[in-house]
């Protein structure tokens, strides 16, 4: 077990020194969720729908993308010099693989996240600081679950000559599930509603991420191989 | 020790492997000699554990940690320094970490890398990138090489120091398989030749006292042949 975390994490510090450097990525998400933000923002009738009403929503929409921009380039970086050969003649177990992936990924997301929150409370003036724990576990655990599913189909597109296209295709029907909870969790907090209130949507959502990252670190080893 | 057992594997219609047996020693080098797509390539894949074969077994000492690869590709990540990259994979191979710098400079000065150990693997000629795959492919010490056309990119002298460096590996005991076009370099190394076509070993005998003028003659008449 100790050997599976050890490896997960080289990759992890590995894939995230990568992208620190690079930064493409990075900035390329960060500019796609302020536009994404700015045309919700000026792409509505303020008279029609006020903007809370809308908030939630446009909150999900916006990290849903962000998080797909994300996971397109997780393989990606193991494409140069055919890079992920070279992982799989290692010795490293294809779990830890999945796991040091899933582990930069969740990272990365994370702090787009993090950037696009302040900029989601500017546009469409949100009070998100009362909420900011709450809101800030609901994001967690909608976040693990659709990292981990996206982790896994990210692995399994890469060798096809559609891998853009077809993550969202594949994608999309899975995070379904979370985003509903995670929207409806969302909606009442901004509307004021104790946590207590959304109890049942938590669960389900912890729920999703138990059986999703424990299946997708189950079939990850069968994308993988030839 | 390395041996495959009846080794099958087919694309489609396309018989990549056909039948395929051999057992090689500690020192001794099976260099096999083939056109284009005759199943060199996925043959050294099936060794290295990369492809599961569809019939046929191979049986290693030590698993694939005991494996080096040099291929076309050089398994290298182009924002991280060839130190770092060497590193990395150093560690994946758990290279104990008290040893790991070390080995890494030992390394890089074997293959003349050691004043470039800093600059990022991007900005390297292609002979200096596969001079660093090199370093990635050895640095944990395999005792078995498997080598695909590993003189691509590099120039005389310094294809000439890496057939030195193949010819000290063999004497220490290192078990070698090598596909290569090229027969002056492949017949050097050589202990063992196989002629490999549409999957099948053609001919596969010890090299004996031949020289690479009678190897390259018996590689025309057995392609004739078949």
């Amino acid at each position: 077990m100790r050997d599976v975390l050890v490896h997960a994490w080289l990759v992890l510090r590995k894939d995230l020194v990568l992208e620190w450097r690079a930064r493409t990525a990075f900035l390329s998400t960060l500019v796609f969720t302020v536009l994404v933000l700015m045309v919700f923002n000026f792409g509505r009738d303020p008279t029609a729908i006020g903007p809370r009403d809308l908030a939630p929503s446009v909150l999900w929409v916006t990290f849903t993308f962000a998080a797909m921009l994300a996971l397109n380039r997780a393989f990606q970086l193991e494409l140069e010099n055919q890079a992920l050969d070279g992982l799989l003649l290692t010795p490293m177990s294809r779990g830890s693989l999945y796991l040091g992936k899933f582990g930069a990924n969740l990272a990365f997301v994370t702090v787009v996240e993090a950037v696009a929150l302040p900029l989601f409370a500017l546009f469409f003036n949100v009070p998100v600081l009362p909420v900011l724990a709450p809101l800030a576990l609901v994001t967690a655990l909608a976040t693990i679950g659709f990292v981990a599913v996206g982790t896994l189909f990210s692995a399994m597109v890469i060798r096809t000559r559609f891998a853009e296209l077809l993550l969202p295709v594949l994608l999309l029907p899975f995070m379904i599930p979370p985003l509903v909870w995670a929207v409806m969790t969302t909606a009442k907090l901004f509307a004021g509603r104790p946590l207590s209130e959304m109890d049942g949507w938590l669960r389900l959502l912890a729920a999703y991420d138990i059986v999703f990252v424990a299946l997708a670190t189950l079939l990850f080893p069968v994308t993988v191989s030839e | 020790m390395l041996r495959a057992e009846r080794l099958r594997h087919a694309f489609g219609r396309i018989r990549a492997l056909d039948d395929i047996s051999f057992t090689l020693a500690a020192g001794e080098t099976l260099t096999i000699f083939g056109p284009n797509g005759a199943g060199k390539t996925t043959l050294l894949r099936v060794l290295a554990g990369l492809v599961r074969p569809q019939a046929g077994r191979v049986h290693l000492d030590g698993g694939r940690r005991a494996v080096g690869w040099i291929g076309h590709a050089a398994h290298l990540y182009g924002h991280l320094s060839v130190r770092e990259n060497v590193l990395f994979w150093a560690s994946l191979y758990d290279v104990p970490g008290r040893e790991r710098p070390a080995r890494v400079a030992a390394v890089l000065d074997r293959l003349g890398l050691g004043g470039r150990a800093d600059q990022p693997v991007r900005t390297l000629s292609r002979g200096l990138l596969q001079r660093a795959a090199i370093a990635r492919a050895l640095v944990h010490d395999p005792s078995v090489l498997l080598l695909d056309e590993p003189f691509t990119g590099l120039d005389l002298a310094a294809a000439a120091e890496f057939r030195a460096l193949l010819h000290e590996l063999a004497a220490a005991g290192r078990v070698m398989v090598l596909a290569t076009h090229n027969v002056e370099e492949g017949a050097e190394l050589a202990t063992h030749v196989a002629f490999q076509r549409t999957g099948r070993f053609v001919a596969l005998a010890p090299r004996g006292e031949r020289g690479a003028p009678e190897i390259a003659h018996a590689y025309r008449q057995a392609m004739a042949d078949a």
